[in-house]
């Protein structure tokens, strides 16, 4: 574990794997919950390192963490979110091949998966899940889409990810849901939150509801 | 009409309700938004009679113009700019009371870029996770105005008090900015840290909400490849790969994957805010930081 001085009040904390990550991360809300961390403007988890903003002591608080003893992360009591997928997305048998798989076994591979949102980021309500073994990482589109549908459900690098609106994006299509992923009028507003745990579940094509907005 | 609410006659090129933005969400990958020129945004409020944190219209070069359906008080800050109600020149920087019906107009920017317009009990647009603020980042809070659009004032409390001193910048000659290195300076060589430390960058046009982007020398790196995502606070100084920094400003994203190569002090970003393309730019090494007062 080594801390970075970001500014004048904060710190990236950085580890080695992203399960520490999870850790420390976990470790941070519950000392937060239990009013035993100094006050804080963001603490936000990627995929080696925290960055916790906003410390009026960051040396200081540096000094401590230092002398945490940090357990590991357990996945007890975290959420589980089912996100009914069509596996019908354009790059299907493209990752098929760089898997040497076929799409179907792609289908079973990804939705047998218990995935976790690492982080959050790009935009409001988007996760960085991972949870696929690294034999099935794919590289980015050579050429990024200019547009992708809202609820594209995309792999890229260790990630799998669901796009919570449309927008630009060069991952890798696997296929759609109607999950509604950002909703600032509901509480919570974003469905994934880092921690969160996910599971695609394939829809049968036959059953496609009229296409959701 | 006696409702409490203004209507949009001329939106400007980019007008935004702003407020001072929902920080603690960006694990959520939501930015932290909020006035460009916090300063500017807390004295059109105390000159109003409002809390720091009610929301104001943020222009962007060619200001705005209203029609009032309530009587109220306003008043300008930020970037100074010829203000009028009914084409009468009413006062900058301080407060102006504004009949009903009346159109107020925010002209446009002598100098500086972004204008801030308060008016007494504040816009009461829907807030998102408890600002108002408009994020051009990821679309949340109230859209940019359009002509026609109406938005909702809020019951003014506090009385207005009197004008004190109200700062009126002159043009920005130059963009000095206070940066910490780090986390990622050791990205980069000693030549490019110096190249950080002395050279002269100008303000993009490129340069947005989201980050005010340079032009200039580009900086050495000292290693390729990418940097897994990481939180991207506010102040940062992001440097893609073309090697010019990129300041990030409100409307940022949370989290990325290039270098930052230090952190500008927030109380530097208001001049930030105000500075045009074609101004110069230089970083300067932060000392460990002054608690700025407030203006």
């Amino acid at each position: 574990m080594r801390a970075l001085p970001v500014g004048d009040h904060g710190l990236l904390v950085e580890l080695d794997s992203g399960e520490a990550v999870e850790a420390l991360h976990a470790e941070l809300l519950r000392r937060a919950a239990a009013g035993r961390l100094p006050a804080t403007r963001e603490i936000v988890p990627a995929a080696r390192t925290v960055l916790i903003d906003g410390l009026a002591e960051p040396e200081r608080f540096a000094a401590e963490l230092a002398r945490w003893d940090v357990p590991p992360a357990t996945r007890s009591g975290a959420r589980t979110i089912e996100v009914p997928v069509r596996y019908d997305g354009p790059d299907l048998a493209d990752v098929a091949e760089l898997w040497g798989v076929t799409p179907e076994e792609v289908v079973r591979i990804h939705s047998g998966t218990e995935f976790r949102v690492a982080f959050c980021g790009f935009a409001p309500g988007f996760g960085y899940l991972t949870g696929l073994p690294e034999r099935y990482h794919v590289p980015r589109r050579a050429t990024p889409r200019t547009r992708l549908p809202v609820g594209s459900v995309a792999l890229a690098g260790p990630y799998t990810g669901v796009y919570p609106r449309s927008s630009p994006g060069g991952w890798q299509l696997l296929g759609t849901t109607d999950a509604v992923l950002w909703d600032a009028s509901r509480e919570p507003a974003a469905l994934f939150a880092p921690g969160t745990l996910v599971r695609f579940v394939p829809q049968p094509f036959d059953q496609r509801p009229e296409a959701a907005q | 009409m006696t409702d409490r609410a203004f209507a949009v006659v001329r939106a400007g090129a980019l007008t935004t309700v702003q407020d001072l933005g929902r920080a603690g969400h960006a694990h959520l990958g939501v930015p932290r938004s909020g006035a460009l020129d916090a300063d500017a945004h807390r004295l059109a409020n105390r000159l109003v009679g409002n809390a720091p944190g009610a929301a104001t219209l943020e222009t962007t070069v060619t200001g705005c113009a209203v029609r009032m359906r309530c009587a109220a008080t306003v008043a300008v800050t930020g970037a100074p700019c010829p203000v009028t109600v009914d084409g009468r020149p009413a006062a900058w920087g301080a407060p102006v009371h504004v009949p009903a019906d009346a159109v107020l107009e925010v002209g446009t920017a002598t100098h500086g870029l972004r204008s801030y317009l308060a008016f007494a009990g504040g816009i009461e647009a829907e807030p998102v996770l408890g600002s108002r603020a408009t994020d051009l980042l990821s679309g949340l809070g109230p859209d940019p105005l359009a002509d026609g659009a109406v938005l909702p004032l809020g019951t003014p409390g506090a009385p207005v008090p009197a004008a004190d001193a109200v700062p009126h910048s002159g043009p920005v000659r130059e963009l000095v900015l206070p940066v910490r290195l780090g986390p990622r300076d050791d990205w980069f060589t000693a030549a490019g840290l110096r190249t950080l430390l002395t050279g002269v960058w100008r303000v993009s046009s490129a340069s947005n909400r989201i980050g005010l982007r340079t032009e200039g020398p580009a900086l050495e790196r000292a290693r390729d490849g990418e940097l897994p995502s990481e939180g991207m606070p506010l102040g940062a100084v992001q440097v893609p790969p073309n090697g010019l920094p990129v300041l990030f400003l409100a409307d940022h994203p949370t989290t990325g994957g290039y270098p930052v190569v230090g952190v500008v002090q927030e109380a530097a970003l208001p001049a930030a805010a105000q500075a045009a393309p074609g101004t110069p730019v230089r970083f300067v090494r932060a000392h460990r930081s002054p608690r700025v007062r407030g203006v």
